[in-house]
């Protein structure tokens, strides 16, 4: 494809999301007009995008769309290169699956809910997503990342009826300031460094810039993105907003809006600043390990099944920066082979995150809208009543635990190959520091699947917990096309592992200026690599025919083993009791409990047994039990923090006396000191 | 082509008939040390017979994934067997997977059974499922170190370098940092097959029991499967850690002498390493569910210790 035909697809693509959030507004009494007016331009908007950012990844070719523009000083200008159109096409391909699932999730809303404000600001959240990722200077990355921000924040707080709800909101609010404004700085004084506030200018303005200014500015960046990314320990936004949001948003932002944290971090680290020092990427690497074990503890004890969901991106927001620490450092030894291996597994990673944790979101959303709740102790049995949504949760389920044969398996397989290659340095300190962190690795993926096996088990298994859960209902088909177009990428993602590699190679030469896809495809596109002639292999598609060969086989021994076995269904054993319930059923928190002991000493957890009983405690009436664990970072970071903001500011507040005059007073001195200041500079 | 699936086929039989066998020896050698006369090397064979010929009672609670779980478990673990080396260096699916396809493959059917541990709506079979994922998550991480241990000193994470790599230098296995590994497997192992200190293999509606609350619904072929499946598990992992680090008679070649050759070899380091498991059972009580942690943690240790040995020494 060409230049032109390029620029015209992915402005035609923001053009038709915009369409889509003015339709909501125009037509918003017309609910049934709007919700399908407004998804169809959304999922074809998204089809355009998508197809622009493929083309622009094929064929690794740049291209610079600028639009004249008189109003707002704002330079309009997009660069598409590899690196931005891979998170636009990841932003396209899920966005289209969540506008078709919207399709029929907002028939679901109240009644007295604005459909057309929600297609609004979900439209807005589009572009300002895709703005973000291809914005070509700073000016109109910051707007576009203020944008964002604000779009996702009246999705949040969409049912604001409820307490929970605002006070999520607004912590996201606050949250998202506290990091844009970290970014302000970096970018204010990067760009003054630079002269310009052009992003192609960055890089070379970087090469002369002292080690310290470039550590200031890298620190400066990781803060404000790592809030984005959901990083420990700015993630505290995270897991409670997206439950917060109804559930296809949740879907976007923890696909999406969380990638746009790492797209930074990536920008500046194989971008902007150059060449890293060690630290850097010693320091992702912790960082990203520290919240990818943490992101898995805290989702294992979760009972609110999307904000269990959420602390599961945390989690895989670790296992990305993981990689992208390891490639920084590789980069840092100069050693461009593993650097490439590395950045491989994190784009590889990102993207099936993108796919299954979407899934993931939109399943669930479409259970808590069958079962009228979050809690999965109320859940259950749901395989019966929702056998395809059940279907796409266990896809998603498997895809996230890192088994194989779906995607999941493959970016971790390369991520482990990654780490080990980092035992090769020279540094004595790196050699031991890569395994560690792959073993650390290993114990996030057993504890996700731990975590899953709840979800699922709990969730979906057995018998209904609840009345809600007895009458649960199918969703709407096209929630279920959405949910299964994801579900099938997750297969298709894992199996064609190899095909899609190739893919990355435009972005890995981009960042790193080395190829992969030569290295780690062999025999002829079946076999998977480590990079090295003799390491490791393995083939993700020749072990799923294996696998399924394998699987029937004793299936058709038995079968042609003619013998009359007769096939019963009779109750579960309950050891005597009359008949099994609901009540006998292990619940989510007693299939925490071992590792919530294990754990003790860093969940701390509190329990509150009341008793109350009138002849002997052996015959309560009634009891009142209470357990729960203690937030650490809400209790020793951020209440200390904000207490003390508030103590400062009330302080502050002496000035503010309430008197035009003295107002008056501060306007002429804060004006003659900037004189001054001007007048010396 | 036609290599690979002859290979695949011989090493799928062995491996079908192997795996009961060892669970027989283990039985008898355990019975005859605590003078009892056990029940024979062949009984696993005749259960598993007998299973397969019965009729099955499923629970009116369970999903498809209660009859999809003895497939799955069955399915990983024969295909897990397939890319290991047994007799032959050359293991005939090696290129398709190496250590970490197999771990996550045995990782995938344990998902699968502990969901049809819940399937069922018993709290047993919630328990067993509680705690075997709680278990095999505080085991990866020891074992991935052993593991990569031994990858790195090979320089690769594919079975068939790990034990070519082994047999080119015979007395590897003398080096601190491969003791350590082994040592550190080797807790793995016993928490990886249900073992005593761990889980008692032999306990059938206690409140101590790990996977066999997980089985406790299953009846006639699935039970039949699982345990198949199990036992073949259990092979897999011995066979992992008999070869790697004791790659003696393992045969460069597929021909039938050095193959029968390999057998008679590969027998007998499983013979030893069931020794060494059967002593363990029986000098040892079962530990609390709590208590299991530290064990792993020992093991974890073990081979951080291994790991870092081997650039000291």
């Amino acid at each position: 494809m060409n230049q032109i035909p390029i620029s015209q697809a992915f402005l035609g693509g923001m053009i038709l999301y915009a369409a889509a959030g003015l339709i909501g507004l125009i037509a918003a009494r017309q609910r049934n007009l709007v919700r399908i007016a407004a998804c169809a331009l959304a999922a074809l908007g998204a089809v355009l995008e998508g197809v622009a950012s493929f083309a622009v990844i094929k064929d690794a070719h740049e291209t610079i769309i600028s639009i004249p523009s008189g109003a707002f000083f704002l330079p309009y200008t997009f660069r598409l290169d590899p690196l931005s159109c891979y998170f636009n096409l990841a932003l396209a391909v899920v966005g289209l699956a969540i506008s078709i699932y919207s399709f029929g999730y907002l028939k679901s809303f109240d009644s007295q809910k604005p459909v057309g404000v929600f297609c609004f600001f979900y439209s807005l959240l589009l572009i300002s997503l895709t703005a973000v990722f291809t914005a070509a200077n700073a000016v109109l990355f910051l707007v576009a990342w203020e944008l964002m921000a604000l779009a996702a924040y009246f999705l949040v707080s969409f049912d604001h009826e409820k307490d929970e709800t605002r006070r999520a909101g607004i912590l996201f609010f606050i949250m998202s300031h506290a990091g844009t404004g970290a970014l302000l700085v970096a970018f204010l004084l990067l760009g003054t460094w630079a002269g310009s506030f052009d992003f192609s200018a960055f890089h070379v303005a970087s090469q002369t810039l002292t080690p310290l200014q470039r550590g200031s500015l890298f620190l400066l960046f990781f803060l404000g993105f790592g809030v984005k990314a959901g990083m420990i320990p700015v993630h505290v936004w995270l897991p409670a907003a997206h439950p917060a949001a109804p559930s296809n948003v949740s879907a976007l932002m923890s696909a999406i809006l969380i990638k746009t944290g790492i797209y930074g971090i990536l920008r500046i680290a194989f971008d902007f600043l150059g060449i890293p020092p060690l630290w850097w990427g010693l320091l992702v690497l912790a960082a990203g390990t520290v919240s990818a074990i943490l992101g898995v503890l805290y989702a294992l004890i979760e009972p609110d099944l999307k904000r269990m969901l959420a602390y599961s991106t945390i989690e895989n927001a670790g296992i990305i920066l993981m990689t992208l620490g390891g490639a920084m450092v590789f980069r840092s030894y100069d050693r461009p082979f593993l650097a490439a291996i590395a950045l491989a597994a994190c784009l590889f990673h990102i993207f099936n995150h993108a796919v299954f944790k979407s899934l993931l979101f939109l399943s669930a959303g479409a259970v808590v809208h069958a079962t009228e709740t979050r809690n999965m102790e109320r859940m259950g049995g749901l395989i019966r009543r929702m056998p395809l949504t059940a279907l796409c949760f266990l896809v998603g389920a498997i895809a996230i635990s890192g088994l194989p044969p779906l995607n999941g398996f493959v970016s971790e397989w390369l991520s482990y190959q990654a780490l080990l290659g980092g035992f090769g340095s020279t540094l004595s300190l790196t050699r031991i520091v890569f395994p560690i962190a792959g073993s650390l690795l290993a114990l996030t993926g057993a504890l996700a699947a731990a975590c899953f096996v709840r979800a699922f088990g709990i969730g979906f298994l057995a018998l209904p917990r609840s009345s809600q859960a007895t009458h649960a209902h199918e969703a709407h088909p096209s929630m279920l096309a959405g949910m299964g177009a994801l579900a099938a990428l997750c297969i298709a993602l894992g199996l064609g592992a190899t095909l899609w590699l190739p893919l990355l190679d435009p972005l890995v030469v981009q960042l790193v200026n080395n190829k992969v896809s030569s290295n780690l495809v062999l025999a002829g596109g079946l076999v998977l690599s480590s990079g090295s002639p003799k390491g490791g292999t393995v083939a993700p598609a020749v072990l799923a025919g294996l696998l399924v060969l394998l699987t029937l086989l004793p299936g058709l021994l038995l079968a042609f083993w003619r013998r009359r076995r007769r096939t019963v269904s009779g109750p579960t054993w309950d050891c005597g009791l009359p008949g099994l319930t609901e009540d006998n059923e292990y619940t989510a928190t007693a299939f925490s409990k071992p590792l919530r002991m294990i754990f003790a000493a860093f969940y701390q957890p509190r329990r509150e047994i009341q008793t109350e009983f009138e002849v002997s405690a052996y015959y309560p009436t009634s009891i009142r039990f209470e357990s729960g664990v203690e937030p650490a970072f809400e209790t020793h970071l951020y209440t200390p923090l904000k207490d003390r903001i508030l103590a400062r500011a009330s302080r502050l507040r002496t000035i503010q006396a309430g008197s035009i005059h003295a107002y008056l007073a501060y306007i002429f001195i804060t004006l003659v000191v900037l004189l001054l200041f001007g007048v010396r500079s | 082509m036609i290599e690979v699936l002859v290979k695949s086929v011989i090493q799928l039989i062995l491996l079908l008939l192997v795996a009961p066998l060892v669970t027989g020896i283990i039985r008898t050698l355990k019975a005859r040390l605590q003078t009892r006369r056990g029940p024979g090397i062949g009984q696993p064979y005749r259960d598993l017979f007998k299973l397969l010929r019965k009729g099955m009672v499923i629970p009116n609670t369970a999903s498809w994934i209660f009859s999809a779980t003895p497939y799955i478990v069955f399915g990983t673990a024969a295909l897990v067997g397939l890319m290991i080396p047994m007799t032959a260096t050359d293991a005939p699916l090696s290129l398709f997977g190496g250590v970490l396809a197999v771990v996550y493959l045995l990782a995938l059917g344990r998902f699968f059974l502990a969901l049809g541990g819940l399937d069922t709506g018993s709290s047993f079979g919630g328990l067993g499922s509680s705690r075997e994922m709680t278990i095999s998550a505080i085991a990866e991480p020891a074992m991935m170190l052993a593991i990569f241990t031994v990858a790195l000193s090979a320089n690769s994470t594919n079975l068939s370098e790990m034990a070519r790599s082994a047999v080119s230098q015979s007395w590897r296995f003398l080096a601190p940092s491969q003791i350590l590994a082994f040592s550190g497997l080797f807790i793995v192992l016993i928490a990886e097959t249900g073992r005593i200190p761990v889980d008692n293999p032999a306990t059938h509606l206690e409140l101590t029991m790990i996977h066999e609350a997980m089985l406790l619904e299953y009846s006639g072929p699935y039970l039949a499967l699982i345990e198949w499946g199990a036992s073949i598990k259990q092979l897999v992992l011995m066979t992992l850690l008999v070869n790697t680090f004791f790659p003696f008679g393992l045969s460069s070649s597929w021909m039938v002498s050095g193959l029968s050759l390999g057998l008679v070899f590969y027998l007998l380091k499983l013979l030893l390493l069931a020794c060494c498991i059967v002593l363990v059972e029986t000098t040892n009580a079962k530990l609390r569910l709590f208590r299991v942690p530290e064990l792993l943690a020992v093991a974890f240790i073990l081979g951080a210790l291994a790991l870092i040995s081997t650039f000291l020494f």
